[in-house]
């Protein structure tokens, strides 16, 4: 196989991540524009469309925190690339951020030095799962700095129940007010352990914003969530409105018996992410 | 109101600013995060002159993408970044170097709101994430500052500006601020809420 065509389509995923905001995400923006009763939120919402649009027609990208490039591989037990992936992406990473271009953000958390092209120890983030047949599935999420800075953890004491759950993360996402960039989504990850958690509630963020948990009972406490949040007042940038989130995503693992993990993983409105599909035949999709 | 400015201004046209103002600004910004701001101050007490007058411009909180082009440069991209980290030292800097307009995200704390009171200046907040029409607004860039000492993102980069906003006032320089005024709201929605789920 052709080793440039799959470089040049994680570039290119990069790309369409940083300057396209996918459809889904688009449509709930309008849809808070829409419901918007505040005005001082409905300005915000109207600067974010216009923003959204201006970064599109121009191939810019929308926000200049163009993250830290993670990357979550889904990957084929039978793929014959096994051995290749990572080292594509890192290449990738560093071509992408000369050509669209990206923010360099990896920082030595010791000397301060950034090395200037998005890489570094652990960077860019790879998050592998193994799955059954042949084909790797990749996606993109630039995470930026001032909604990850809002995210954490908590160890619940498991007596608190669903109930405190539910108070946890309104309580901390309100707390957040401006911070994240509302109208966030909120990834919610219960169970497994303090990273499990985490890890969880950042995979329940890479969902379409509409889209509902296969359970109907966690889907229903997504539902509340979200209902309890916009209730709050918060709104649009923290000035005030109607939409503080677009989505609340759950994911859960089973826990210990003492143990209550809660990851709370806060996504901003720049809710940014692509994909690329590699077949064992060497076909390539990028997807939207 | 909407008020289209052309910078500099003056400090009594400043203190007439209220709360829910949108601004729309001409001229020159300065970028500054929390390394710039450390370097100024740094400078400032040691009585060094700098490159630039901050009193003349308008103080935008961000870390841009910017990329070279021909002898100058080109702005890709230029929202804001979260003004909380600057509160630290926000107050000193306001004192020392007498912006009237700090643009950011997300407001400041109670240091920052008693400087913007003494000094004369308000605080105007830029829609977070909004980096591409912010970069649509800004005409040129008219030099750079610290730009090897300090890197990208946290470099001083001299903006020139057209119609740059909308900026929505949440602090004024008369004790207004809107995330204040959403407190007793927000606070007593939180105890519905709260009631909600314990019901």
């Amino acid at each position: 196989m052709d080793e440039t065509k799959i470089r040049f389509a994680l570039i290119e995923a990069m790309r369409i991540a940083a300057t396209q905001l996918p459809d889904d995400v688009v449509a709930a923006l309008r849809t808070a524009r829409e419901r918007e009763t505040s005005p001082l939120g409905a300005a915000q919402l109207d600067a974010i469309l216009e923003n959204v649009d201006v970064a599109r027609e121009g191939s810019i990208p929308m926000c200049q925190d163009t993250g830290i490039q993670t990357f979550f591989v889904e990957m084929g037990a039978g793929s014959p690339f096994l051995g290749q992936v990572k080292g594509w992406i890192d290449r990738a990473v560093v071509d992408a951020t000369d050509a669209i271009p990206l923010r360099p953000n990896t920082v030595d958390p010791f000397s301060g030095a950034n090395p200037g092209d998005n890489t570094g120890r652990f960077m860019p983030y790879i998050n592998w799962e193994i799955i059954e047949g042949d084909e790797i599935r990749i996606t993109v999420l630039p995470k930026g700095g001032g909604s990850e800075n809002m995210s954490t953890v908590k160890m619940l004491p498991p007596g608190v129940g669903l109930k405190g759950i539910k108070k946890a993360v309104v309580e901390h996402v309100v707390s957040c007010q401006g911070k994240p960039c509302p109208p966030t989504i909120v990834g919610v990850g219960i169970g497994g352990g303090a990273d499990i958690a985490l890890k969880l509630g950042k995979k329940a963020v890479l969902r379409e914003i509409g889209s509902a948990h296969p359970e109907p009972a966690v889907a229903a406490f997504e539902r509340e969530l979200l209902e309890l949040i916009n209730s709050s007042g918060v709104g649009p940038m923290g000035v005030g409105g109607e939409t503080t989130s677009l989505a609340v995503h759950v994911e859960y693992a089973h826990r210990h018996p003492a143990s209550l993990p809660l990851g709370i993983l806060i996504q901003c409105w720049a809710d940014r992410r692509a994909r690329v599909w590699l077949s064992a035949d060497g076909t390539i999709e990028v997807k939207r | 109101m909407r008020r289209e400015l052309t910078l500099p201004i003056d400090e009594k046209t400043v203190r007439e600013f209220r709360v829910g103002d949108i601004l729309y600004l001409t001229g020159q910004l300065f970028t500054a995060r929390d390394e710039a701001h450390l370097l100024m101050l740094e400078a400032h007490e040691k009585g060094e002159a700098l490159p630039f007058d901050p009193s003349q411009m308008a103080l935008f909180h961000c870390g841009p993408v910017v990329r070279k082009a021909g002898d100058g440069w080109e702005v890709i991209a230029a929202g804001p970044t979260t003004s909380i980290r600057m509160e630290l030292f926000e107050d000193r800097f306001l004192e020392a170097f007498r912006p009237r307009i700090v643009i950011g995200k997300g407001g400041m704390g109670d240091r920052t709101q008693a400087a913007l009171e003494t000094v004369g200046a308000v605080y105007a907040h830029y829609t977070g994430g909004a980096g591409a029409l912010a970069a649509g607004r800004v005409e040129r860039v008219d030099t750079v500052h610290w730009l090897d000492e300090l890197g990208m993102p946290e470099a001083a980069w001299i903006f020139n500006a057209r119609g740059f906003g909308p900026l929505l006032v949440t602090m004024d320089s008369d004790g207004g601020n809107l995330y204040k005024q959403l407190e007793p709201t927000i606070a007593a929605n939180m105890k519905a809420i709260l009631a909600r789920i314990e019901r």
